[in-house]
């Protein structure tokens, strides 16, 4: 099929940006939409302009490197990544336009491609749970009921891509952080620093700069892992539990 | 947020529920606003409850649109660079339209005061006496007016739209939605709220307009 | 337990050391001295892994500090390490290619991960899973490290457990195991298919918990581009930091590397698109050498190839084989019908003709070459795809073979199929765009993982002092072919457990004197990396990188991949010799070398991989006998079985870069066993 790709170039994080529109022929819908850049990519090459910087890496929908806001809808039409969404989901004669999240806790490096370094350090200020190598008790000793693993290990899969910022019209990153939160939070394991967890986190999430959730759900809807508001709400009760027990 | 947010939702609730009482004629609803006054005497001098709500409210209202404003700037701060192209998938049009609607509901606010409570205009000219000590009748002339019930049918349409998503959310902020089910039922509180109390009171204004009170 | 105990002979060597008496890669190596691990433990198996920590030195926690660790790669291995370092109060600086530690590619492993706790009563035991890993190794690793693996297996559990790792869990909330890998005993442990995304971000938490503590430093979006030697020991690496471009160096007291795989070397494989040999084959240039580099393994679930586009493959849990039958058409003209109108008659299943008694649970390696032959065979299913012929044509082949699941949904249901295997069924939907309730699957073999890797000894210290590799980047464990869910086991032996023991021994002399950016072998390893980033950017020629990359992966695919011979491995070596040099004359490299630049990223690594294939295909030819992933056409048995030559070939091939010129060195590093005894493989 033949498409005609608006994607938004920028030279660095300081250089002005803009659309670019470009023709591409050639394109099969078994094709990923990464490896359609990639043809774009050769053909640039060929023609001696620079291609197009993107993030990828494992391909697979699982590392998370990946991003791309496709058509005004973060990781593009489906639920799913930007890595594993297919052509297919695409027609001839398409035009498609490919921007970088948007957020300014998540600025710009190069066209496509965006620090997200915001996100480790929200994990640093309270993402774990603090068990010393060597230390640990014999696995068996404190067992985890079956439902709460299963609902921690759903939280658990957030690949921490950011399409939740993205999509959020207040650039929050409530989703991402209340996944975690969730995660250890429904844990034995994650008791002890349950609080501390989850105001730490918040404090460095709004030091950060990203925007307070007002819970209108794009994030969610985004998320190519499905992680439901459900963990918007649980940051909440921890956050309110935290400042009335005062931590 | 929340807490200002659920504040003003059981005063709407409450007001709502007296305003209903226009419907039982001019000696109830008068009744009622003078009850309000003397409501606790002796314990509360006169106007006693008025105040303590009103100062409830207006702190409520302080911390609501202060609130409202620092969400905005953060928002506003998250995204210099605008999307060339957006699209919303998931959310519903109350949910991003909170600010807009939370702005029309404060411009009603300061008319809504001036109009009934603090200066007592009467858009229909009449000044006398027996309009400003007389609620019902100021609010019957109000209404005989097309365009003040108009101003305040779309009040009612950003109520409404502001409490469907503002309902939900609450509940959500404060932590009460951790299931998929408790979520569908604080989206079915939103619905509720919102027609109830819109619905509410809108039937007044309509029913002065239609004459079937006055 | 009783046939076990056989193997305990005591102390006796139970084989002698090889003899090589034939010399297929005569021309193309040099002989060098035997290689004797220097560190290699003694006693009863059992104990050398406790005496050796026992006597190893430690580090006074007040000297820690002013001890520099450089960690390169943050997968389960480097993350692990650095987290663990940190904690114990190191200085450390960690390094990875990706925009987060979070991303390393051991966070797309499915299956699980092994450990002995034998929760299921089942007769596992370190001994058993130590037995495992070397016979699944085919008798080609060393067994002091295997057994010190199964050892520390249970103690990841304990770790990762108390991280927060959701771990899959019985209704009484104890921890559920299964079996993987054709192992009897249920050993596994897993977290639904993401378990290396699990115990990944288990590492990555608590490293950045360290980082927030201070002791370690996170460098992101920095690529290791070669290794500062100091008097011949490791003592920085040079980096580029790939956002401003910059050439920075990074000095310390010790250096780890723990930067993955090269399965890439084939252009298309399981690996993410980043995965690169270039850290290690650095530190190859510098005298690092590199052991049984032609180890890769191949796996035969994965889905298959579209098109000239595909950038790369995708795995398939291998557990669809236990409820599928793969199949051909028999006759070459019914490859383009749709599989459900080929009457039962028709169709070939060829693993169950081949093998009756396995059918289609037969090892890896034996149904990665099935499927090639029926393919080779003109049988092959699924989309026409160009293929270059040995003689420069290019012709259109089918590479694929169903998977049919139509009779285990017949028998099973399909809502038992669909508890069974939901994610990844839908994952190979959206990939292919075929449902895979109605139609069979297709699967094709790809690259997955490579056993190869730098030469370590017992305590995972390179022949270069101060030079320490772990996980997948070194070739310690799984000898000529790695089980399932051992993968992970070792990264984080390696991480949590292994190198914070031996690495202290090392520092145990340290700090070592101080440096800075004037000592002139630090300005030596800045200039040579910048010349050769500039030599990149000033060639300046026709050809993408990309387009090199994937002829390359051709060349290794149809010459070094399922099946090696000795022709077609000298014709690759040949083949690989002219590309290096197209490379070096022809490669165009655009934008700038200051700012971010993937085109001069992927430069840089596939000038990398195209030496160390060159060395792969050296070393396959080499090695005349089929053993684990290794299968030599000329060493099969008459069924055309994997032929292994215990008596030429046990010994590790370590390699030493031989110069710019030369032809490498070899070092042969035989390979006795005490504690148990090889024996061949059988599948009657
Ligand atoms: C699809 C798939 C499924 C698998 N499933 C299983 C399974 O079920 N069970 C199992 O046991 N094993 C499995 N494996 C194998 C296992 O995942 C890997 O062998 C293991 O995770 C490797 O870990 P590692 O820490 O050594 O390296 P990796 O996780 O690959 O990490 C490499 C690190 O090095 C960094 N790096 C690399 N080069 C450089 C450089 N030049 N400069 C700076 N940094 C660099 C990278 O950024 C990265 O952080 C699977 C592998 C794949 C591909
Ligand atoms: C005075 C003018 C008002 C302004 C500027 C305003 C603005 C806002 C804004 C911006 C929000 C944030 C959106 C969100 O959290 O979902 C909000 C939330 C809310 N508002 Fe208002 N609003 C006003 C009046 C009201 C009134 C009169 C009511 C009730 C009758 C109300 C009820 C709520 C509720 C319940 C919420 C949800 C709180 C939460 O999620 O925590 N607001 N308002
Ligand atoms: C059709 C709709 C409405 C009608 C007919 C109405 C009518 C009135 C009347 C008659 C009074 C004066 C009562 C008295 O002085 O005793 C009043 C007061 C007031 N109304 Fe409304 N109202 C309506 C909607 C609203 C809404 C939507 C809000 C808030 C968002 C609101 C907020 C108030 C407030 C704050 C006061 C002042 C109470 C006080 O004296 O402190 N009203 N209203
Ligand atoms: S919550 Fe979802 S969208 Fe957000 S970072 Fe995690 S996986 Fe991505
Ligand atoms: S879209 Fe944004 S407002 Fe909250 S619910 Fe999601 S973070
Ligand atoms: S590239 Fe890894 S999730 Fe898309």
């Amino acid at each position: 099929m033949n498409l005609t790709l608006k994607i938004w170039r920028q030279a660095s994080s300081s250089a002005p940006g803009g659309i670019h529109t470009y023709q591409l022929g050639g394109v099969s819908e078994d094709m990923s939409f990464l490896e359609m850049l990639d043809l774009l990519n050769e053909e640039l090459v060929t023609k001696g302009e620079e291609p197009v910087a993107f993030d990828s890496d494992c391909r697979e929908g699982i590392c998370g490197m990946c991003s791309l806001m496709i058509n005004g809808q973060a990781h593009g039409p489906e639920v799913t990544t930007t890595c594993q969404l297919h052509m297919r989901s695409f027609k001839d004669g398409d035009t498609i336009t490919i921007e970088p999240w948007r957020a300014s806790t998540f600025p710009v490096i190069k066209d496509l491609i965006v620090d997200r370094s915001a996100f480790d350090r929200i994990i640093q200020s309270g993402g774990y749970i603090s068990a010393n190598t060597g230390s640990a008790p014999e696995a068996n000793s404190v067992p985890a009921p079956r439902d709460k693993a299963m609902h921690a290990f759903n939280a658990a899969t957030c690949i921490g891509c950011g399409a939740c910022v993205a999509a959020c019209p207040n650039g929050s990153a409530s989703l991402f952080m209340g996944a975690k939160i969730t995660h250890l939070g429904d844990l034995p394991q994650g008791q002890p620093e349950r609080y501390s967890r989850v105001v730490g986190m918040v404090a460095q999430h709004d030091h950060e700069g990203f925007g307070g959730c007002t819970n209108i759900g794009e994030c969610t809807a985004a998320c190519p892992k499905g992680i439901p508001l459900d963990v918007i709400s649980q940051l909440n009760k921890d956050l309110r539990t935290a400042m009335v027990h005062g931590f | 947020m929340a807490a200002s947010g659920i504040v003003f939702v059981l005063f709407v609730l409450v007001h709502m529920y007296g305003n209903l009482k226009a419907f039982s004629g001019e000696v109830a609803f008068n009744e009622y606003a003078h009850h309000l006054r003397i409501f606790g005497e002796p314990m509360l001098p006169e106007n006693g409850l008025l105040w303590i709500i009103r100062i409830v409210l207006l702190v409520s209202l302080v911390a609501h649109v202060g609130s409202a404003v620092a969400l905005m700037r953060r928002a506003r701060a998250q995204r210099p660079v605008k999307y060339q192209v957006k699209r919303n998938n998931a959310s519903s049009l109350s949910s991003r339209t909170m600010r807009w609607g939370g702005l029309t509901l404060f411009v009603f606010l300061i008319w809504h005061l001036l109009n009934f409570t603090i200066v007592k205009i009467n858009p229909a000219g009449d000044q006398s006496a027996d309009i400003t000590e007389n609620p019902y009748r100021l609010m019957v002339s109000s209404f005989d007016l097309w365009w003040m019930t108009l101003i305040y049918l779309v009040a009612m349409l950003a109520l409404g739209f502001h409490l469907h998503h503002g309902t939900y959310s609450a509940l959500q902020t404060l932590g009460w939605v951790n299931s998929a089910s408790a979520r569908a039922k604080a989206k079915i509180a939103g619905w509720v709220i919102a027609i109830v109390i819109a619905g509410g009171f809108s039937l007044v204004p309509l029913a002065v307009l239609f004459g079937v009170i006055d | 337990m009783a046939d076990t105990t056989t193997y305990y002979p005591g102390l006796e060597p139970t084989n002698e050391p090889s003899v090589q008496t034939s010399d297929d890669a005569a021309g193309y190596y040099t002989l060098g001295d035997k290689l004797v691990d220097p560190k290699a433990p003694t006693g009863q198996i059992e104990q050398r892994w406790t005496t050796r920590k026992f006597e190893n030195r430690l580090v006074n926690p007040a000297n820690r500090r002013k001890l520099d660790i450089i960690i390169v790669g943050t997968g389960l291995a480097g993350g692990a390490a650095a987290a663990t370092l940190g904690e114990a109060g190191y200085n450390v600086k960690s390094f990875c290619y990706q925009d987060s530690p979070r991303r390393a590619h051991s966070i797309a492993a499915q299956g699980g991960i092994n450990a002995s706790k034998n929760y299921k009563s089942d007769g596992d035991s370190d001994y058993r899973l130590f037995y495992d890993t070397v016979k699944g190794g085919d008798f080609r690793a060393r067994e002091s490290n295997v057994y010190r693996l199964a050892e520390v297996s249970t103690n990841i559990i304990d770790q990762c457990v108390a991280q927060g790792v959701p771990f899959a869990r019985e209704y009484g909330g104890l921890l559920d195991n299964r079996s993987f890998g054709g192992v009897l005993v249920s050993r596994t442990f897993y977290a639904r298919g993401q378990t290396g995304q699990q115990l990944l971000l288990g590492a990555y938490q608590a490293m950045e918990r360290q980082v927030a503590a201070g002791t370690v430093e996170a460098f992101t979006r920095h690529e290791m581009l070669d290794l500062i030697l100091v008097d011949g020991r490791a003592r920085g690496i040079v980096a580029r930091n790939m956002v401003t471009g910059e050439i920075e160096t990074h000095l310390a007291d010790v250096v780890v590397l723990a930067t993955g795989g090269y399965g890439n070397v084939f252009y298309l494989s399981t690996n993410a698109m980043g995965s690169n040999v270039m850290a290690a084959w650095r530190a190859h240039r510098k005298g690092a050498y590199m052991a049984n580099p032609c180890y890769t393994q191949i796996h035969p679930t994965c889905i298959p190839v579209t098109g000239a586009h595909q950038s790369k493959l995708t795995l398939m849990s291998e557990s669809l084989r236990n409820d599928g039958r793969v199949w051909v058409p028999k006759k070459a003209e019914d490859c383009d019908k749709d599989p459900r109108d080929i009457p039962v008659e028709d169709r070939d299943y060829f693993l169950e003709r081949m093998y009756p008694s396995y059918g289609n649970l037969v090892t890896r390696d034996i149904a990665s070459r099935a499927a090639k032959y029926m393919c080779d065979d003109g049988r092959g299913v699924g989309p026409q795809v160009e293929e270059k012929q040995k003689d420069g044509t290019t012709t259109l082949m089918r590479r694929g073979v169903y998977l049919d699941l139509a009779d285990a949904i017949a028998r099973l249901g399909r809502d038992k199929v669909e508890e069974k295997y939901d994610n990844l069924l839908d994952m190979y939907q959206r990939i292919t765009g075929e449902d895979p309730y109605q139609v069979p699957m297709r699967i094709y073999p790809a690259v997955h993982y490579v056993m190869g890797g730098l030469w370590v000894d017992y305590e995972l210290q390179s022949n270069i002092t101060g030079l320490f590799v772990t996980g997948e980047a070194n070739f310690s464990d799984h000898g000529a072919n790695r089980l399932g869910a051992s993968a992970l086991m070792q990264g984080l032996a390696d991480g949590y457990f292994v190198l914070p023991n031996t690495i202290a021994d090392y520092l145990a002399d340290g700090p070592f004197e101080k440096l800075d950016d004037s000592h002139p072998a630090v300005q030596e390893a800045l200039t040579s990396v910048t010349e050769r980033v500039d030599q990149l950017m000033s060639i300046n020629g026709e050809r993408s990188v990309e387009s090199i990359h994937k002829e390359l992966g051709h060349i290794m695919w149809e010459y070094c991949g399922m099946e090696r011979t000795k022709e077609g491995l000298t014709e690759a070596i040949g083949l690989i010799r002219e590309l290096k040099k197209e490379f070096w004359t022809n490669v165009k490299v655009l934008g700038s070398a200051d700012s971010l630049n993937q085109d001069l990223e992927k430069a840089n690594r596939v000038a990398d991989f195209i030496e160390l294939g060159e060395l792969m295909c050296i070393d396959a030819l080499n090695r005349r006998e089929s053993c684990g992933g290794h299968f030599r056409g000329e060493s099969q048995t008459e069924d055309g079985e994997a032929l292994r030559h215990d008596d030429e070939f046990a010994y590790v091939a370590a390699w030493e870069w031989g110069g710019e010129d030369g032809s490498p060195v070899l070092h042969k590093e035989d390979l006795i066993y005490t504690a148990t005894k090889m024996k061949a493989r059988s599948y009657k």
